[in-house]
């Protein structure tokens, strides 16, 4: 990819992110209430959408050599350490550190 | 009154600072490994703002050129600013100019912040929101700038470190989970995405996957509402 290509691209990300965060403002101006429907998807999307991530960040890991298996591993790895501390970050910066440590040394 | 509204604002944002700062510098970390200068990370941790976005944008720039997957990935990927507007329409009321920062700056935590805070009677409710939503940026921006730069004065393996944007979601996931008792929700999400993940293969999946959600929550609601009338 070019620069100006680089640029063009995040240029439509922040046009992208931006329409998503104006839209219900500008959909419902003061004094108008949103239909049920749009109220109700609020409530549920947001669980829904963090899995879809889940799935998004082990898109390539599925078709590779190793199956998602060191990424498994971390993974598991995080829900113990997150169950066990409740610590966001010390999860994160964990888990991160246990992949980097498995890519880089068992699943070159 | 906005000393006063800083100062009740501040203490909320400190958790939020160590986090942003952590993350930012592990995002621009990422960029520079990538072969990125410093600037794309600050720039772009400043104007899209939004962290899962700006991860999510580093797999973008490093693929080919496609402007129209880029902006349906980020109304996708950010669909729950939506909600969040939704929720917010009320407590953005008639703040006047304040209101278009306000809604630029909603990232999750400023949402979660301003949507579950009332600050004390003698503070002024529409600073207090600007200070939140300011420091976060800041935070932020700070965050993804340091790493940038230190990503080009530290130099070790950095094979493996793209896996803390999973490790992000996984621990949303977790937090989310723990939070309600119904995980109909978060198995829909997981669901259908795995079910369009191994139809439509790694690089088609996302928006049937969202479809496919959407489409099973307007199931769900139709089904309910039979069954309490």
């Amino acid at each position: 990819m070019t620069t100006m290509q680089s640029i063009f691209t995040i240029m439509v990300v922040v046009l992208g992110t931006l329409l998503t965060r104006f839209i219900p403002f500008i959909i419902f101006p003061e004094g108008k209430t949103p239909p049920p429907y749009i109220t109700y998807l609020g409530t549920v999307l947001p669980y829904a959408v963090i899995g879809l991530l889940v799935v998004f960040c082990l898109k390539d890991a599925v078709f590779t050599s190793f199956h998602g298996f060191p990424e498994m591993i971390a993974i598991f790895f995080i829900a113990i350490l997150h169950k066990w501390k409740k610590n966001t970050l010390l999860s994160i910066g964990g888990g991160t550190a246990l992949y980097m440590f498995l890519v880089q040394t068992y699943f070159l | 009154m906005k000393t006063k509204a800083f100062k009740a604002a501040l203490p909320y944002t400190i958790p939020i600072c160590v986090g942003f700062l952590f993350l930012g510098i592990s995002y621009g970390f990422l960029m520079s490994s990538k072969g990125f200068s410093f600037v794309y990370p600050m720039l772009m941790s400043f104007f899209i703002f939004a962290g899962s976005m700006e991860f999510v944008t580093v797999n973008l720039l490093l693929s080919a050129f496609n402007p129209l997957y880029a902006f349906v990935l980020a109304l996708m990927v950010n669909a729950r600013h939506l909600f969040y507007g939704i929720s917010m329409l009320e407590k953005y009321k008639n703040v006047g100019w304040k209101k278009p920062y306000l809604i630029y700056g909603m990232c999750d935590e400023s949402f979660a912040i301003n949507c579950t805070v009332t600050p004390p009677p003698d503070v002024d409710k529409d600073w207090f929101m600007v200070f939140v939503t300011l420091l976060n940026q800041i935070y932020w921006v700070a965050g993804a700038t340091l790493g940038g730069l230190l990503g080009h004065i530290i130099h070790f393996d950095t094979t493996g470190i793209e896996f803390v944007m999973t490790a992000l979601f996984v621990v949303m996931f977790i937090n989310q989970w723990e939070e309600t008792k119904n995980h109909r929700s978060a198995f829909t999400g997981l669901g259908c995405s795995l079910i369009c993940l191994l139809i439509f293969g790694s690089e088609n999946f996302i928006l049937p996957a969202m479809a496919l959600i959407i489409l099973c929550f307007s199931l769900f609601r139709k089904k309910e509402k039979v069954v309490s009338s």
